[in-house]
C-alpha cells in the first residue's frame, strides 16, 4: 500500500538548484507551438470593425469587401498567420455581417451566441474524445469580444443592450465607441458615463482589466476606469511634423490614431495585445469555456452524484448514452422495416386475393361462354336437323308432286285420251 | 500618459521599449512577458520518484540535486530505519523558491524496491501508484463541476538506481524499467559511480545501453518525441550520455580554496558538480535546468493520454459497463492489464 503525501512545507534552499529557469522552459515551449487569439467585433454596418482590426495589427487584413446583401445577420470568419519578433501568432477576426441591418432585430443575438457556442462544443467534442490530440489543437474560442457602439452622443442602443447582455456569460466583452472622432470631447466624457451607468443598471458584465497582479495592478485598474474605449481607425498615414502617422484629415484639422489626447487607440492596443492578452485567453478558458461545458453536460444529464455512483466515465456514458439513441434509432428503423415488409406481404396477399378472382371469374365467364356455346351449337344442330327433315320433306312432297303431276299428266292423258276415244 | 503609469510599479515590466516607439510595433510579443508573469505567479508542480534498493544513496542524490533536505529520510526524526517486508511508497512534499520562481516538489521514495529475497513482480505497486495518479486526474478532469486547475499529482519523472556492479543490468533491473518505461519517463542513473574507474564507468555504460537496447527499453529522452531536428540533436547527446554515472553528498569541503560538494576519502575529495569527477551536473541539468518542462509535457500529453484511452476503451468492452473499483482507486482489471 502507499501513504498519501505529506503536507508541503516551505524550505530554504542551500545553494542555487536552477529551477528558476522554469518560467523561461516553458516560454520557450510556448514560442515554438505559436499562439491563438481570436476576436470577435459585433456593430452595426459601417462602424470601422474592418478598419480598427487593420489599425490594430498594422496590416490589410480583408481582400473583398464583404457583402452586406445576406438576410440576417451573418459571421465571417479569418484567419491570419503574424509574426513579431519570435513570436507566430495565428489571429482569427470574426466580423459579424449585417447586424442591425434588419428591421425586426430581435434575434440579431442570436447568430452571434451560436457562433459562440460551436467553438466551445468543437473544443468540447475534442476533450471528450478517446484518442485527442489537445495540444495541437487549433483553438477557435472567442477570447476577446470588441463591442462596437455608435457614436451617437446619447445612449446605448436597445439591441446594444439586450445583445451584450446575451453575450456577457459566454465571452470577455470590451465596449469601444466607434469613429469617436464624431463626438466632441465634453459630449464624448457624458456618453461614456451614460453607457457605463446603463450597463451597470442593466447587470451587463463587461471584462474586467485584472488587478490582482501588482505588476500591473494599476494600469489595468486605470484603464477599466477608462472604459468603453473612445477609437479611432485609420490605415491611411499623414505627415505631422517630420514623422509619418496614422491620421484621419479633415479640413479642420487631423485626429491622430496613436495620439492619446484624440482617443484611446493607444489605451485599447495596450490593455487588449500588450497587457492582456494571456489573461482574455485564460478567463475564456477557465470561466466562459467551463461554464458551458457544466450547462451542456447537465443539460445531457451528467450529474456529480456522491463518489460510489459517479459515473465512471465521462467519456463512456456519453458513448452509452450516443449508442442509447443509435440502440433506439435502430430500433425505430427496425420497426419500420418489419411494417413495411408487413404492408408489403399484406399487399402482395390483397393482389393475390384479386389475382384468385379473376382467375375464377374468368374461369366463370370461360364456363358460362362454353355453356352458351353449346347450347347455341345444340340449337344450331336441332336447327340444322329440323332444316334437315325440312329438306327431306320438301324433296319427297316436290316428288310426290312430280309424281302426282306426272300421273295426272298421265291420267290426265288418259283421261284424255279416254275422253279422245 | 500611459508610459507615466508603468514608472509607478515596484517591479520594472521588462518591455522593449524602443521597439514600442517604432513605427507599425504591435506588441503580440509582449505575450511572452504576460505568459512569463502568470507562471511566476501560479507557480510549479514537479514530482520525482526514486527507486532503487537501499543503501544506493537515493535520499542523498535528491538532497544534492535540490539543494535541501527534500526526501523522506533526511525529515523523520527518530523513527528507526528498517528495511520493510513489502515494497511502501511515501511521498513528501515542499515548497520551495528561487528568485521569485515558487515550485511545489514532491519526492516519491519506494523502500523495500530490490530488498527482499523473492523480487518477482516488484515493480507492481509501484505501478500501481503510478495509474492511481493518472487515475486520480483522470476523476478530477471528468467531474462535471472541475477545479480551475487540477492538482497534479503524476509522477513526471523516475530515477531507477543501478548499483555500480560494473557487469550489466541485472533482471531486476529490466524487468522493472521494461515494464515501467511504458507508463512513465524513466531516467537511469548509476549510483554511487565513485567507485567505478572512468574505464569501468564506460564499459558499463556501454553494456547498459546495449542492454537496453536488446529489451526494447525507452527511457527518457524518448526517441520517438523527439519533435524536430534541433530537439533531436540535443537529445541524442543526452541518450549517448545515460546512464548518468552519479555521486551525491550533502557535505560541503575545501578543495582548492572553494567549498565544493563532496564525498571525502583517504584518497581524495570526490567533487560532485565536477564534471570530470562524475555526471552529476549533467543529469541536474537535464532534470531541473533544460528538460523540467519536457518532462511534465511528455507525462501529461503522452503517458497520461495513453493511460486515458487504456482506462476509457477498456470500459467500453466492459459487459456490464461498470468495472468495480479499489479502494484505492485502480480498478480491478488493471491489475490484469498491466501483465504486459
Amino acid at each position: 500500500g502507499f501513504e498519501p503525501g505529506e503536507g508541503a512545507r516551505a524550505i530554504p534552499l542551500s545553494g542555487h538548484v536552477g529551477f528558476d529557469s522554469m518560467p523561461d522552459q516553458l516560454v520557450n515551449k510556448s514560442v515554438n507551438h505559436g499562439f491563438c487569439f481570436n476576436i470577435l467585433c459585433v456593430g452595426e454596418t459601417g462602424l470601422g470593425k474592418s478598419t480598427l482590426m487593420d489599425t490594430l495589427f498594422n496590416t490589410k487584413f480583408e481582400g473583398e469587401p464583404t457583402q452586406h446583401n445576406q438576410p440576417g445577420v451573418q459571421l465571417k470568419s479569418n484567419t491570419y498567420e503574424l509574426q513579431e519578433s519570435n513570436v507566430r501568432l495565428k489571429l482569427t477576426v470574426v466580423n459579424t455581417v449585417g447586424f442591425g441591418d434588419q428591421i425586426n432585430k430581435e434575434d440579431s443575438y442570436k447568430s452571434i451566441v451560436e457562433f459562440i457556442d460551436t467553438q466551445f462544443e468543437a473544443y468540447l467534442q475534442e476533450e471528450l474524445k478517446i484518442k485527442r490530440t489537445l495540444h495541437s489543437y487549433h483553438d477557435t474560442r472567442i477570447h476577446a469580444c470588441l463591442y462596437f457602439i455608435a457614436p451617437t452622443g446619447h445612449s446605448l442602443k436597445s439591441l446594444d443592450l439586450v445583445t451584450m447582455k446575451k453575450l456577457d456569460s459566454k465571452v470577455n466583452i470590451i465596449p469601444i465607441v466607434a469613429k469617436s472622432d464624431a463626438i466632441s470631447k465634453s459630449e464624448l466624457a457624458k456618453f461614456k458615463i451614460k453607457i457605463t451607468s446603463e450597463l451597470v443598471s442593466n447587470g451587463v458584465q463587461i471584462y474586467q482589466f485584472p488587478t490582482d497582479d501588482e505588476t500591473v495592478a494599476e494600469i489595468n485598474s486605470t484603464m477599466n476606469g477608462h472604459l468603453p474605449f473612445a477609437v479611432v481607425g485609420s490605415t491611411e498615414e499623414v505627415k505631422i511634423g517630420n514623422k509619418m502617422v496614422r491620421a484621419r484629415q479633415y479640413p479642420w484639422g487631423t485626429v491622430q490614431v496613436e495620439n492619446e489626447n484624440h482617443c484611446d487607440f493607444v489605451k485599447l492596443r495596450e490593455m487588449l495585445i500588450r497587457v492582456n492578452m494571456e489573461d482574455l485567453r485564460e478567463q475564456t478558458h477557465t470561466r466562459h469555456y467551463e461554464l458551458y461545458r457544466r450547462c451542456k453536460l447537465e443539460e445531457m444529464g451528467f450529474k456529480d452524484t456522491d463518489p460510489d455512483s459517479k459515473p465512471f466515465s465521462l467519456q463512456e456514458t456519453y458513448e452509452a448514452k450516443r449508442n442509447e439513441f443509435m440502440g433506439e434509432l435502430q430500433k425505430k428503423e427496425e420497426e419500420m422495416r418489419q411494417m413495411f415488409v408487413q404492408r408489403v406481404k399484406e399487399k402482395e396477399a390483397e393482389l393475390k386475393e384479386a389475382e384468385k378472382e379473376l382467375h375464377e371469374k374468368f374461369d366463370r365467364l370461360k364456363k358460362l361462354h362454353q355453356d352458351e356455346k353449346k347450347k347455341l351449337e345444340d340449337k344450331k344442330k336441332s336447327l340444322d336437323d329440323e332444316l334437315n327433315s325440312f329438306k327431306q320433306k320438301k324433296t319427297a312432297a316436290e316428288l310426290l308432286q312430280a309424281q302426282t303431276q306426272q300421273a295426272g299428266s298421265s291420267s290426265t292423258l288418259k283421261k284424255d285420251k279416254e275422253r279422245k276415244k | 500618459d500611459i508610459w507615466s503609469l508603468y514608472r509607478n510599479i515596484p517591479t520594472p515590466v521588462a518591455r522593449n521599449e524602443k521597439a514600442s516607439s517604432e513605427l507599425g510595433y504591435v506588441g503580440i510579443d509582449a505575450i511572452l512577458e504576460q505568459m512569463r508573469r502568470k507562471a511566476m505567479k501560479q507557480g510549479f508542480e514537479f514530482n520525482i520518484m526514486v527507486v532503487g534498493q537501499s543503501g544506493l544513496g537515493k535520499s542523498t542524490l535528491m538532497n544534492t540535486l535540490f539543494k535541501s533536505k527534500v526526501s523522506r529520510r533526511s525529515v523523520k526524526t527518530t523513527e528507526e530505519e528498517r528495511i520493510p517486508k513489502t515494497i511502501e511508497i511515501k511521498s513528501i512534499s515542499h515548497d520551495i523558491e528561487e528568485k521569485g520562481v515558487r515550485m511545489k516538489l514532491t519526492v516519491i521514495d519506494t523502500p523495500g524496491f530490490g530488498d527482499q529475497i523473492n523480487n518477482e513482480n516488484c515493480w507492481q505497486p509501484i505501478m500501481k501508484f503510478i495509474n492511481a495518479q493518472y487515475e486520480q486526474y483522470l476523476q478530477e478532469e471528468i467531474n462535471i463541476d472541475r477545479k480551475k486547475k487540477i492538482p497534479d499529482s503524476r509522477v513526471h519523472c523516475c530515477i531507477y538506481f543501478i548499483p555500480p556492479t560494473g557487469h550489466c543490468l541485472r533482471p531486476i533491473d529490466i524487468e522493472f524499467m521494461r515494464h515501467l518505461s511504458k507508463v512513465v519517463n524513466i531516467v537511469p542513473v548509476i549510483a554511487k559511480a565513485d567507485t567505478l574507474t572512468l574505464e569501468e564507468r564506460d564499459f558499463f555504460k556501454q553494456k547498459v545501453r546495449e542492454d537496453l537496447r536488446a529489451n526494447e527499453i525507452d527511457i527518457y529522452p524518448q526517441k520517438e518525441f523527439d519533435e524536430d531536428a534541433e530537439d533531436r540533436m540535443i537529445n541524442e547527446k543526452i541518450r549517448e550520455m545515460i546512464p548518468f554515472a552519479v555521486v551525491g553528498s550533502d557535505q560541503e569541503y575545501q578543495v582548492n580554496g572553494k567549498r565544493l560538494l563532496g564525498r571525502k576519502t583517504r584518497w581524495g575529495t570526490v567533487e560532485v558538480e565536477n564534471t570530470t569527477h562524475c555526471e552529476f551536473a549533467y543529469l541536474r541539468d537535464l532534470l531541473i535546468r533544460t528538460h523540467m518542462q519536457n518532462i511534465k509535457d511528455i507525462t501529461s500529453s503522452i503517458h497520461y493520454e495513453m493511460y486515458r484511452v487504456r482506462r476509457l476503451n477498456e470500459n467500453n468492452m466492459h459487459p456490464n459497463g461498470q468495472p468495480t473499483i479499489h479502494a484505492n482507486g485502480v480498478p480491478e482489471h488493471e491489475v490484469l492489464s498491466n501483465e504486459m
